[in-house]
């Protein structure tokens, strides 16, 4: 660890069931090896160890969080913590009296996610009816004056409708918009194909989301995320490993990110064995590839080691097969052409329509 | 718009999505809104504790030209700046 280390973020994914089954889910793709496995207790304690060292943010995330029939008790042990709590919703199951509950315990804001501006195109993303029920959760926030984030990831089959899907976050009066590029991973690294827009498409949306922002400064924070597919140079995945976030899965893995848990070779921590403060500071896991001495070239003599920290390793992992080196995101990287060859694809439609491969959960 | 244009006759207020809360690793307190959080030096913060949209600009920047033992012609430009950027950020808020 280096005094720059300082967890201000805790995810905690209270489980990884959902009623959606996104082809882009950023949950793991074996789903089944990570059951619920940590009671209330157990949470309130990683929430108490979070806020100790440190941690000021709260994301109720999954799966769908709404599947906890604890919930109210997770946000209302974090509000005595004074934590920001932030849920990461899709809105269902839930009825407006929950929600209730759940500001009167103590949330500090939601999170809805919409898959497209049109129902039926939300709905086959999404791999089941919910559009409807999105909508009206997200006014259910609104009226009770809870601050609401729509989330919309993009990708080759709803970029096109940018404008549209702006303008219905605006019609909602959301707090925050957050147009996230899908990172390809986990079920959207297996339908890649048919999601990776063109660079077309991505230069018309960024442009519409740019004059979206400047046009609503003050009033809705808009945010749109470059795919790192197409910016050259890696993201700071996570803002570093180990160094801002941690990640708590619903059997108990502590880890740096969403998918380091499919990382060969790291033997991550459960926090029904050891405490947050000593995984975080002791664990061999979170120091694999924290600071630069893991750093292969061309990180290691890179002017933006500091920046981007080498990128993502898990999609250093997922698409070269080590998690050690460059991320192929980056143009230095001697395996770039992985990206660039995915993105030559992504330019024409494809002569047939790729098939979606849905979410699941295998056994 | 530049700080210029805000009338010291405003009144601002922190937004709905912020908590302002101390940061007991740094001391120091920040405005957490989803996501993310903003660090604020001893004069932001005393900025945004007098943001309850009771209170006029230029009523905040006399409030704290008394705490900070400072005048008020040399608090007023930073006041305005650190205001307006926060106001464009949706942070703060005009009360009605």
């Amino acid at each position: 660890m280096t005094t720059d280390d300082r967890l201000y973020t805790l995810i905690a994914e209270l489980t990884y069931l959902c009623p959606l089954r996104c082809v882009y889910c950023s949950n793991p793709t074996n789903l089944a090896a990570h059951p619920d496995r940590l009671s209330t207790a157990d949470w309130l304690r990683v929430f108490k160890q979070a806020a100790d060292l440190g941690a000021l943010q709260l994301n109720l995330s999954g799966g769908e969080p709404l599947l906890r029939r604890d919930l109210e008790e997770l946000v209302a042990g974090a509000s005595a913590l004074d934590f920001y709590s932030n849920l990461i919703t899709s809105g269902q199951p839930l009825e407006r009296e929950r929600l209730v509950r759940l500001k009167e315990a103590g949330l500090s804001s939601v999170q809805v996610s919409i898959q497209d501006s049109l129902p039926a195109e939300s709905d086959r993303i999404a791999g089941r009816n919910s559009f409807a029920q999105k909508l009206e959760v997200a006014r259910w926030v609104k009226e009770l004056d809870l601050p609401l984030t729509l989330n919309v990831v993009l990708h080759r089959q709803n970029l096109d409708r940018i404008a549209e899907i702006i303008a219905l976050a605006e019609h909602l009066n959301v707090d925050r918009l957050e147009l996230a590029n899908t990172q390809y991973l986990a079920w959207a690294l297996e339908n890649r194909g048919a999601l990776l827009p063109s660079r077309a498409q991505l230069d018309s949306a960024r442009e519409i989301a740019k004059a979206a922002k400047e046009r609503l400064k003050g009033k809705m924070e808009v945010l749109f995320v470059l795919p790192d597919y197409y910016s050259d140079r890696p993201k700071a995945c996570m803002s570093g490993w180990g160094k801002r976030y941690l990640l708590v899965t619903p059997d108990g893995l502590a880890l740096p990110c969403h998918l380091a848990h499919t990382l060969p070779g790291l033997q991550f921590d459960n926090v029904q064995q050891r405490s947050l403060e000593d995984i975080w500071q002791h664990s061999a896991a979170f120091a694999a590839f924290r600071g630069e001495a893991w750093m292969p070239e061309p990180c290691k003599s890179c002017d933006r080691r500091e920046i981007d920290f080498g990128g993502c390793r898990c999609q250093a992992f997922h698409l070269t097969g080590d998690a050690a080196v460059t991320d192929p995101a980056c143009g230095l990287s001697p395996k770039h052409a992985l990206i660039i060859e995915a993105r030559a694809a992504a330019q024409q439609p494809p002569l047939i329509p790729l098939g979606l491969r849905y979410r699941e959960i295998r056994r | 718009m530049s700080s210029e244009a805000l009338s010291l006759e405003l009144r601002p207020k922190l937004a709905a999505k912020t908590k302002l809360r101390l940061d007991p690793k740094s001391n120091k307190y920040i405005l957490l809104y989803p996501e993310k959080g903003l660090l604020l030096n001893p004069t932001g913060a005393a900025i945004l504790k007098h943001c309850d949209g009771e209170q006029t600009l230029a009523a905040i920047i006399a409030a704290l030209a008394v705490e900070f033992q400072s005048d008020s012609e040399v608090l007023r430009p930073e006041v305005l700046t650190f205001v307006q950027g926060l106001l464009d950020r949706g942070l703060l808020q005009a009360a009605p």
